[in-house]
């Protein structure tokens, strides 16, 4: 099924959770901050969330910046 | 002499908060840090790009820093309230420089649109420095809304021009009483002391560190040259005179004044 991260459509499995996508894509859970569909995440409900079709996932972590 | 300033509790001593943004790299980041002995240091949100597996930023800001995250990218009020929940989801505290910029050529605030940021995060008990376009009835209505501090610009981000705002931002700092942050465009530490001069609370420096041959060594210019324009500034600047006044006794050297 497609889901939007980062406004890139990706094609992942069905029944896939927060906590995989994150995983699969080799981050370090300890740096970001997850919103799925417009909600901000918690670290510890990462493995909760089932993804659905079209769902939309923003991954954000810190960088330099004034 | 204890002079510091103390914001949600905090007291500190460098008046000169340092912004990460353009530093060659990490490690060069964090000896400028500690170099400048800087207390407060400024850190953005953005899109991860899963294929460039960066270090974590925040592993390189010493841990004697209180960090402020800006909300940089926000186009409105909405985006930078979501990027100061996020930021605070992810661990980095509740002090946030609210900056919403719409405009791409000279990167000016949108005031209207921080203004009503200031007053929903407020209420949600961040720490709130707005960045804005130096304007005494706006920075009135931030300090009302429950701003800290507000951080007037000296002249464009990254412009490195220098206080060209001076007689605007030293009306707020004369009628507006909460601390003023002089933050934006300073490109040389003389600048920076001038603004300490004037009676800043405090200046935010990033560009003319980071992008100097030497940024270890330009903290350390500004760390002193905001102490030394503090000091000044509490001394008491005599005012300027069109004529002279002599430092020597006006008698002649072996007679008597004339």
């Amino acid at each position: 099924m497609k889901i939007t991260i980062n406004g890139k459509s990706e094609e992942i499995k069905i029944k896939s959770t927060l906590e995989e996508i994150i995983l699969k894509k080799g981050l370090c859970a300890n740096n970001l901050v997850l919103e799925h569909n417009a909600n901000i995440v918690p670290k510890e409900k990462w493995k909760y969330i089932i993804l659905r079709e079209n769902d939309n996932i923003e991954i954000v972590s810190f960088v330099g910046g004034g | 002499m204890e002079d510091f300033l103390e914001i949600a509790g905090k007291k500190i001593q460098n008046r000169l908060f340092i912004g990460t943004g353009k530093f060659s790299s990490y490690p060069i980041m964090r000896q400028a840090l500690e170099a400048a002995e800087a207390e407060v240091a400024t850190v953005a949100l953005r899109r991860v790009d899963p294929d460039l597996k960066t270090e974590n930023i925040m592993d390189f800001v010493p841990k004697s820093c209180q960090v402020m995250i800006n909300t940089s990218g926000a186009r409105n009020a909405d985006e930078a309230v979501r990027i100061a929940r996020l930021a605070k989801t992810a661990g980095a505290g509740n002090w946030i420089k609210i900056e919403v910029i719409r405009d791409n050529k000279y990167l000016l605030p949108d005031n209207l649109e921080t203004l009503k940021a200031v007053e929903v995060l407020v209420k949600e008990n961040f720490v709130v420095f707005p960045y804005m376009s130096p304007d005494l009835s706006m920075g009135r209505r931030m300090a009302e809304a429950g701003a800290v501090a507000v951080m007037p610009l000296g002249s464009p981000i990254g412009s490195n021009r220098g206080v060209k705002t001076r007689e605007l931002i030293e009306i707020m700092i004369n009628e507006i009483n909460i601390p003023i942050i002089v933050d934006a465009g300073l490109g040389r530490p003389s600048e920076a002391c001038e603004c300490m001069e004037l009676g800043s609370a405090a200046v935010l420096v990033n560009t003319a560190i980071a992008v100097s041959n030497d940024p270890v060594k330009m903290a350390r210019a500004f760390s002193e040259s905001v102490c030394a324009g503090r000091l000044a500034y509490l001394s008491g600047i005599p005012v300027a005179e069109k004529t002279a006044s002599a430092s020597s006794p006006l008698t002649g050297f072996l007679r008597e004044e004339e």
